[in-house]
């Protein structure tokens, strides 16, 4: 009787804890609004990356498949609704047909990308991702003339390195995003809005990723990171479960990808670099690998930090505190983020909220 | 062949280069049956259970199991014939609780997918529920139940074996293979440990073990087949096997282990 | 055909510098299991050292051929410092620790000393002053310059007193006693600290020349010089086979004449992706790198 009510205790209070949550997330964009839509982008963009986050985690922290390239799935997602709904080609296909679309193709990525490098292990494997990343961002760079490599005649596909410019926002059958919402007198600024539409799609990444750890593929993925050999003996086909989660893990990144497009108007090829994948790989190894909730705080923390040390790296702080601007803001940011970087490994190597020893 | 033959080898030969570490080796291992494959160390035990279990392809010769040619090509596919094994230097998912080691074993024999479980399909959630009793029900035959919520790399090495043969027990197996069960055991866990194997047999699952633990195999094993260099040099039940010359021979000869009781 | 040879003597040199920076990766994974992703930047500060030590000798009426000997030694000594250093700070703390721990502090320090070199040095691109004639020289078709004559002898020369090193002396035994096994070398009275030490500054001191290469060769250097020339080199002894330093060196002038030669054919807008395409495919086809050793399945 007392475990019963001890049990409906802490149900109770479960539930308050996620009400308290509900509401701050609710407020939280009107709260940045308050100091200016760039910080509604600022949230806007850490939903993207607690996405990504979650969808790397799937491969490098569930399944222990290395992969320094994921940022090249958040591309393909990026660029099939760019090129797909945008001035470029005038084409202009609703989110419904995009965002499925994005995240196939990315998960076709994945696939194509696991099926050669399924017999590599460790850091062959890293680097091979690496070079892959590479790869899909150096032929968005060139796809600008697009022809035979030894001709001249081409086409433009991607506009290179400028990137497409007047990409298409959601729309949800007629009502435009990008024009806000007048509720009762509320006003609801674009980014705000956006700021929503991301957040359902984090919790459903949440719900998703958590839901598949803790099924059979998901003990599968974690049976391979633990013992290969183990694995296969307890009958599990390592190869299809490897290709499951680059798959999964891509078409995470590639939703991601879309909603990023859709939000941004705008994408180029810098945005999708192997520094890109390296702060996602950061994210998850920082936050704790494999442990959803630590992946979310490390998504949090790495793409919030930089936004909060560069306000107050700002160069009016500097100069009001030491009377002259010391050090370029920009530099003093990735100083701070570098060493915290470090600092956290060095004092935390499991990452900062590891899984529990008692499940 | 005689009916109640679960496993046959016949003639497998296997070499490596210039080496013949198998050598026209042949033996049966009735149903339910506890078998023991024993031998100095080189003797190619371990060769034998690796070319058994298609990590290496035989050169001559043919397995049968369960009445039919046995023939994998992938590690994986032998769990799925039903064949299961520990590891001689025990093999767990350390950072996964002890129950859901066992879950893992359930693998083969179950088959929801991703769909099924990001949407949780009652036929996923059926056959998770399935999954979650046999494991609990497999930690109460080795009598882990209290540790199922660690994490198995907490466990005491002696349960940490046990564990081992819960998750293969796990996959449904015909036949149990124990790669060296007691190794590095103290007397009370040997004995518990013989116990376990024993009910195993009892409860119809054919045990083949691979042991240095003379006194175990002996007590334990109901047939026994030695090699030496590759060959077989003797088989039979154990008292005829202790009887056998040139199992004396090669194992004082090799200074090994004393066979006696 | 004169194109191509002039190619392959250009490839030659790039590679032979690839390889330089390339052993420095392999030597430090041979050891510890490590991609020291730091390593590139230890090349660009060793560019960037180099210059600056040569402009500052050259304004003092040192002559060129001093200047560059004395720019060497300061970038050899502050690449090796430093290289000892973030082994020291950055690494040995996380001996122990899961493997992607050090992987993501090798990240870090490698952004942080970008950083630093901008405190330092600043954003600019600076220009190497010409301490070897690159006046061409002409061999029948071909056309190379005296400096390009110098990167290659100086490469080829110090790989082969890498390898003497490594298996001549007492201090080369050591590293392979260590790189096979920690514990035992340990055991066996080697310290192993020291060893992993003199490992770095190795490796540094080489990835210091290549820096200078790199800077005389193309006349300049900036702070992020070392990532995209890191990134190949470390591609180009994963190809060769991690660990192994005949592999660095092979991998390394592979991917220098693969790049050169390819341009041949392919426009050069292209050229960065050669290095990945070659690596993708020499791994599907040995998965253990061209020169690497077959890591067996244990059961």
């Amino acid at each position: 009787m007392a475990g019963m009510t001890g049990m409906l205790q802490t149900r109770r209070n479960q539930m308050i804890a996620l009400a308290v949550l509900g509401v701050l997330l609710f407020i939280l964009p009107f709260a940045a609004g308050a100091l200016g839509q760039a910080w509604v982008r600022i949230l806007n963009m850490t939903l993207l990356y607690v996405m990504l986050a979650l969808g790397l985690n799937v491969v490098v922290g569930v399944a222990g498949l290395l992969d320094l390239g994921y940022v090249a799935f958040y591309a393909v997602g990026a660029y099939t609704w760019s090129l797909l709904a945008s001035a470029h080609f005038d084409l202009h296909y609703p989110f419904w047909i995009l965002l499925p679309l994005g995240a196939f193709l990315a998960a076709l990525a994945g696939l194509l990308l696991g099926t050669p490098v399924l017999k590599l292990r460790g850091d062959y494997l890293a680097i091979v991702t690496l070079g892959f990343g590479e790869i899909v961002r150096i032929l968005m760079n060139n796809f600008d003339k697009v022809g035979l490599p030894w001709s001249d005649e081409s086409y433009n596909v991607t506009n290179g390195p400028r990137g497409i410019t007047g990409i298409d926002g959601l729309n949800f059958f007629g009502f435009k995003i990008s024009k806000g919402l007048d509720l009762f007198g509320l006003q609801i600024t674009s980014l705000q809005l956006y700021y929503f539409v991301f957040l359902a799609f984090a919790i459903l990444s949440i719900i998703g990723v958590s839901r598949l750890q803790h099924s059979r593929i998901g003990r599968a993925w974690q049976a391979l990171r633990e013992d290969e050999i183990a694995a296969k003996a307890m009958g599990i086909n390592t190869r299809n479960v490897k290709l499951a989660a680059f798959a999964f893990g891509a078409l995470t990144g590639g939703l991601a990808g879309g909603l990023f497009a859709s939000m941004q108007g705008f994408v180029s090829p810098e945005s999708f670099g192997l520094l890109e994948s390296i702060m996602i790989l950061a994210m998850v190894v920082l936050g704790g690998m494999g442990h959803i909730p630590g992946v979310i705080l490390g998504a949090v923390l790495l793409s919030a930090m930089p936004e909060v040390i560069r306000y107050a790296a700002d160069e009016n702080m500097q100069q009001k505190i030491f009377g002259l601007v010391l050090i370029a803001p920009e530099v003093l940011r990735n100083l701070i983020f570098s060493l915290a970087m470090i600092l956290i490994m060095l004092f935390k190597p499991a990452g900062l909220w590891p899984s529990p020893e008692k499940k | 062949m005689m009916t109640d033959m679960l496993f046959t080898a016949e003639n497998v030969t296997k070499r490596f280069g210039g080496v013949t570490a198998l050598d026209n080796v042949s033996m049966e291992i009735p149903r339910a049956s506890i078998f023991g494959l024993i031998g100095p160390n080189g003797a190619g035990k371990t060769t034998f259970f690796n070319t058994l279990t298609g990590l290496y392809q035989v050169d001559e010769g043919k397995f049968t199991f369960d009445g039919k040619p046995l023939n994998v090509k992938a590690p994986h596919e032998v769990a799925e014939v039903g064949i299961a094994r520990t590891f001689q230097n025990i093999r767990l998912f350390g950072e996964m609780s002890v129950l859901e080691n066992v879950m893992v074993g359930r693998h083969v024999r179950t088959k929801a997918g991703a769909f099924g479980a990001i949407f949780q399909t009652p036929s996923t959630r059926r056959e998770e529920a399935a999954i979650t009793q046999r494991a609990h029900e497999l930690l109460d035959y080795i009598g882990l139940s209290k540790r199922a919520g660690d994490k198995s790399r907490t466990l005491a090495y002696g349960e940490q074996r046990r564990l081992e043969i819960a998750r293969a027990l796990a996959t449904d197996p015909k036949m149990i293979a124990l790669d060296e069960p007691a190794a590095g055991m103290n007397a009370t866990e040997t004995i518990a440990l013989r116990e376990l194997i024993e009910r195993i047999a009892r409860d119809g699952t054919t045990v083949m073990l691979i042991e240095h633990d003379m006194r175990l195999v002996m007590k334990v094993c109901h047939h026994l087949a030695v090699l030496d260099y590759g060959r077989k040099i003797a088989g039979g039940t154990p008292s005829e096997v202790q009887r056998d010359p040139a199992v004396i021979k090669a194992y004082l000869g090799g200074a090994h282990t004393e066979v006696t009781k | 055909m004169d194109v191509l040879l002039q190619q392959i003597v250009n490839g030659l040199v790039v590679g032979s510098v690839y390889a330089l920076v390339a052993l420095g990766y392999t030597m430090v994974y041979g050891i510890l299991q490590l991609i020291n992703f730091a390593h590139g930047e230890i090349v660009m500060i060793g560019g960037l050292t180099s210059l600056f030590a040569a402009k500052g000798l050259l304004a003092m009426g040192a002559p060129p051929l001093l200047a560059l000997l004395v720019a060497i030694l300061a970038a050899m000594i502050a690449c090796a410092v430093i290289g000892v250093l973030i082994e020291r700070i950055a690494y040995r703390p996380l001996r122990n620790a899961p493997r992607l721990a050090p992987l993501i502090t090798a990240i870090g320090v490698s952004i942080l000393l970008q950083q630093l070199a901008i405190l330092v040095f600043g954003r600019n691109y600076f220009s190497f002053p010409e301490l070897i004639s690159k006046a061409p020289i002409v061999f029948g078709h071909i056309t190379v310059t005296l400096n390009e004559i110098v990167i290659l002898l100086t490469s080829f020369g110090l790989m082969a007193a890498l390898l003497w090193l490594v298996h001549n002396t007492k201090v080369g035994t050591a590293m392979r006693a260590t790189a096979e096994n920690q514990k035992v070398a340990g055991l066996m009275g080697i310290d192993i600290n020291k060893i992993i030490a003199i490992t770095f500054a190795i490796g540094s001191g080489l990835g210091a020349i290549a820096g200078v290469m790199v800077a005389s060769n193309y006349g300049q250097a900036h702070y992020y010089m070392g990532f995209m020339l890191g990134l190949k080199a470390f591609t180009a002894a994963v190809m060769g086979g991690i660990g192994n330093l005949w592999g660095a060196m092979v991998g390394g002038l592979i991917l220098g004449l693969v790049e050169n030669v390819g341009l041949i054919f392919v426009r050069g807008d292209y050229k960065d992706i050669f290095a990945f395409v070659v690596l993708v495919l020499v791994l599907i086809f040995r998965p253990q790198g061209l020169i690497g050793e077959r890591v067996a399945e244990r059961a």
